[in-house]
């Protein structure tokens, strides 16, 4: 058994899984049966002013056979009270001491508030907070939520209003919708946050209904923007965690979120720096079961790798993420389409892709037995590759062509010539 | 899929809109895709299944009958095994893509919710086409030459157009309602159908040819041939082709088969006569074939649904004489062997036989339905002076034009053995593209 524990700026959890702020951890019979099936830690709905929701709040996006492949939403933080929420937290702390339990908390700018509802949570047992910086539509607003997020002084500001009087470790969740993460993760880190989740939902408009012309979701014939999540987003979360990984200013534990919903997903997230993973949309659709094959899968492939422990494997794939400049160049090393025929069905989608959306560089013929690729002319952009329904039947083969040179070491050579 | 009542409603299910999308998200949308190649029409398969998956299914009608005015009745009853689902690049990762059954998904709403407005032609032409005969390979022609503008005139011997579609065809394989839904769709191109004339009889072929630019031959192949052996006329004894009329008619009352059934003759007509026996009550349904199971000319999956039904197989049998004094009681049969010296070059269905002395037996039955093939028309080749080996005329295989200038062949009566419906069309559309091809450079446009 590889050892799943995790322990992220103080907060100590079986395992890295964790359910994210959302409909799914609104109560403590949700908590609760979450963790009998085995998820590592939760953070607890967003406690506030209750507020009042509208009715209806999702609308998701199928791809193919898959459904919800992209979820999105217009509701808001809890509409419960808080004296409901902290009492119920305080009796899944009770009743759960191992695992994570988190308050997500969003309020307004006014120090005292900030004192006193971080007095409150303490006061349950919560292993610490996490301040929702992210929500995009409703709380936004009324000056809370992704406006925060959005502007770094607040950031730091209203961290500092939670650190202030308290040593409950504070996460620091941050909004996708800003042009560059490193701002608002730098503030809050500046702030005093000890550590950062990430991320909370994009603006998102999901769609519009064919057949009534209405947004989608439709609340008595409007819509609004509303919060993007599930599979679709993983790539733009990874490339956050990766951006705030390799951020030297940011030096306290991250968590990933968006998109996750195997175990492959969650290992990505820790390969790219995250210490530990939230899940929203894939509990929701599934249900929280999900958990027994995220850590089976987890465990069977740490063991397989040879790594004893998960934090083992944090942040190891996050120094190969960087800057273009630092690319090799064409010149320098490519990677040229190899068909392997006896692989190939002749679906001819890597000749229409490579015609149309590449370099033209396949050929075929009644005579040929499958496309061919032109060597010379192949680019390697891969487009071949993606679109081929046969695994392993186009290999990308590398072609080192002796030296060794990016566009930033190219760049030095030139200056250094004139 | 193997269906497992009988009755006569179609054995194949229709295709739930799920199933349907299911389906059609298998395909992977090939490019030059083989399936496409691998339809004698050419339907753009790629296209119409990529339609269902976007759930626009009179795309999907448009595209099928914009190649395939008989899209309807090949959905049916195409050997897609052979021809478009054979050749789907998923046998090769997985299955084929079911596009038959796709097909008939499209096709089908395009009968309930109205046939699509198919693409306008690029050029009008003006010509006076005849055609004798409104089976497959009349009605695909008759509707290529109308998109194109041509006056079509159809003579037909029957009282309803459709050729074996409407009479032929099993009512459980293609409901009588599909081919006259077809018929409707060439009639409302605007082509005129004249029913009840039997040209060569009530009218002389030169007289329907000196009457339009060009003649269209299209008539198929004739009735079931005698088989000459003694018991032909007794009462109980059918030949296919009436047989599965009457039941496409309705008229089963002029049916009376009895409990045991034997059907002489192992090809498609002889699976679904025996098959047809077994919905019209018969117990014990016998196919006598006088050549072994491999040489059998039905293809393996109507031997399978046969099979599946009931139907019993006696193989290496002759039936020599039909027995009964007024109605059928049994038949005499000798036991067949191929010939010790084979013919080079010749497949094993054509190798000689010989009859094993001694080998007679009897078999009982209460009627006997014969499933061996139709027989060749010779009356308009001779007629019209046209070029002809073996009653079946010579024409340009590109363009189905005969020896007789104007005057095309097309459909059943060129055909050799294994006719289909979807070749037919195929053909109708080659014939009416040369038609179009001369009457535009002609300057008749
Ligand atoms: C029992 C059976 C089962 C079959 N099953 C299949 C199948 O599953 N799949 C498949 O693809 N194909 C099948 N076929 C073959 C298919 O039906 C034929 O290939 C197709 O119908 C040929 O079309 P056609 O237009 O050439 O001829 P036909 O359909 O035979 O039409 C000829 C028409 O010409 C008319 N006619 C003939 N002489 C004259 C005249 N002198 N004057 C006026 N009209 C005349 C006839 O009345 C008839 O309407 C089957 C055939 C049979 C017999
Ligand atoms: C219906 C819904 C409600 C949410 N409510 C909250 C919330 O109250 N507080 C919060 O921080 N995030 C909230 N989120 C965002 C999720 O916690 C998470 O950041 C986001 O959904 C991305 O993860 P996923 O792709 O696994 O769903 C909500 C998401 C959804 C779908
Ligand atoms: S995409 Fe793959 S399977 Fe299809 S033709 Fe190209 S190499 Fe062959
Ligand atoms: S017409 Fe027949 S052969 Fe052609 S695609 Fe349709 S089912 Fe297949
Ligand atoms: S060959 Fe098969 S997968 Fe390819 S387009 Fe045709 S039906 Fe689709």
């Amino acid at each position: 058994m590889a050892d799943l524990s995790v322990n992220v700026a103080g907060i100590s959890a079986p395992n890295p899984f964790w359910l994210a702020s959302g409909p799914l951890t609104n109560t403590a019979y949700q908590v609760m049966k979450a963790f009998d099936e085995g998820w590592g830690g939760a953070v607890w709905k967003t406690v506030g002013e209750p507020v009042i929701n509208v009715s209806s709040r999702l609308a998701s996006i199928d791809y193919g056979n898959r459904r919800m492949m992209g979820l999105n939403n217009v509701e808001l933080i809890s509409d419960r009270p808080i004296e409901d929420n902290l009492r119920e937290i305080a009796e899944v702390k009770r009743r759960f001491p191992e695992h994570a339990v988190v308050v997500s908390l969003m309020l307004p700018s006014i120090p005292e508030m900030w004192k006193d509802m971080m007095h409150r949570v303490e006061d349950t047992g919560a292993d610490g907070v996490e301040l929702n910086f992210g929500c995009p539509h409703g709380m936004n607003e009324r000056g809370m939520g992704s406006v925060i997020g959005q502007v770094p002084e607040y950031t730091e500001q209203i961290t500092a209003y939670a650190k202030a009087d308290s040593r409950l470790p504070v996460i620091v969740k941050l909004t996708p919708n800003v042009t560059d993460i490193r701002n608002p993760g730098r503030a809050a880190v500046q702030g005093g946050a000890d550590a950062l989740s990430l991320i909370n939902t994009i603006n998102s408009v999901m769609g519009v209904d064919l057949d009534t012309w209405l947004p989608r979701p439709q609340i008595d014939g409007r819509g609004s923007h509303g919060g993007y999540c599930g599979p679709a987003v993983k790539p733009i979360g990874l490339y956050m965690v990766s951006a705030l990984a390799n951020d030297r200013k940011v030096k306290v534990p991250l968590v990933g979120i968006g998109g996750i919903e195997s175990w492959q997903d969650a290992v990505e997230y820790l390969l790219l720096g995250a210490q530990a993973v939230q899940v929203c949309t894939a509990a929701m659709h599934y249900g929280f079961r999900i958990i027994r094959s995220m850590t089976e899968g987890l465990n069977d492939y740490l063991n397989a790798k040879g790594v004893a422990r998960v934090e083992d494997i944090v942040g190891r794939s996050a120094n190969k993420v960087g800057d273009w400049n630092d690319l090799r160049l064409s010149y320098s090393y490519k990677v040229v389409a190899k068909i392997h025929e006896d692989k190939c069905i002749g679906c001819n989608l890597c000749y229409v892709a490579c015609d149309d959306g590449g370099h033209q560089c396949i050929d075929k013929g009644p005579e040929m037995k499958s496309p061919v690729v032109r060597e010379e002319d192949c680019v390697g952009c891969n487009l071949c590759a993606l679109v081929c329904p046969v695994p392993g039947c186009i290999e990308m083969q590398e072609h080192d062509l002796g030296i060794v040179e990016t566009w930033r070491q190219r760049q030095d050579r030139l200056t250094s010539l004139s | 899929m193997i269906p497992t009542h009988l009755g006569f409603e179609e054995v194949m299910a229709p295709m739930s809109w799920q199933e349907a999308r299911d389906e059609a998200l298998r395909c992977y949308y090939c490019y030059d895709a083989p399936c496409m190649s691998h339809c004698p029409t050419g339907i753009n398969v790629p296209e119409f299944i990529r339609h269902i998956a976007e759930g626009h299914l009179q795309g999907a009608a448009r595209v099928i009958f914009d190649d395939n005015i008989l899209g309807s009745t090949c959905a049916r009853i195409c050997p897609t095994e052979v021809l478009c689902e054979g050749a789907c690049v998923r046998t090769k990762d997985s299955r084929a893509v079911s596009i038959g059954r796709l097909q008939r998904v499209a096709t089908d709403y395009a009968m309930n919710q109205g046939f699509p407005v198919l693409p306008a032609k690029s050029v009008k032409v003006h010509a006076n086409v005849g055609i004798v005969g409104s089976g497959p390979a009349a009605l695909a022609a008759a509707a290529e030459l109308r998109r194109y503008g041509c006056e079509v005139m159809i003579y037909e011997a029957r009282e309803q157009a459709g050729g074996l579609d409407t009479y032929g065809i099993v009512e459980f394989r293609e409901p009588l309602a599909v081919s006259q839904w077809e018929v409707q769709q060439v009639q409302a191109l605007g082509v005129q159908f004249h029913y009840g004339i039997n040209v060569g009889r009530d009218v002389s072929w030169e007289e329907v040819k000196s009457r339009h630019d060009v003649l269209i031959i299209a008539v198929g192949l004739g009735p079931v041939p005698a088989l000459g052996i003694p018991g032909e006329e007794l009462r109980g004894v059918y030949n296919a082709l009436e047989l599965i009329a009457l039941t496409k008619m309705g008229d089963y009352e002029a049916i009376d088969l009895g409990s045991r059934v034997v059907v002489i003759g192992a090809g498609n007509t002889a699976v679904d006569a025996a098959t047809c026996a077994k919905r019209l009550g018969a117990t014990e349904v016998t196919i006598l074939y006088r050549r072994g199971e491999e040489a059998m000319p039905a293809y393996a999956y109507e031997y399978e649904f046969a099979k599946h039904e009931g139907v019993n197989y006696k193989w290496w049998t002759v039936v020599t004489a039909i027995l009964g004094d007024n109605r059928v009681k049994g038949v005499h049969c000798k036991q067949s062997a191929l010939a010790p010296s084979d013919v080079p070059g010749r497949s094993l269905r054509h190798q000689p036989l010989v009859i094993k002395e001694n080998s007679d037996f009897e078999m009982p039955c209460d009627s006997v339905i014969i499933a061996t093939g139709q027989s060749r028309f010779s009356s308009p080749w001779l007629a019209l002076g046209i070029q002809q080996e073996n009653h079946v005329p010579t024409v340009n295989p590109l363009t189905f034009e005969t020896s007789v200038s104007r005057v095309y062949a097309i459909g059943d009566c060129l055909a050799p053995q294994e006719a289909t419906v979807v070749s037919a069309v195929q053909q109708g559309k080659q014939a009416a593209q040369d038609i179009v091809k001369r009457y535009a450079k002609e300057g008749n446009v």
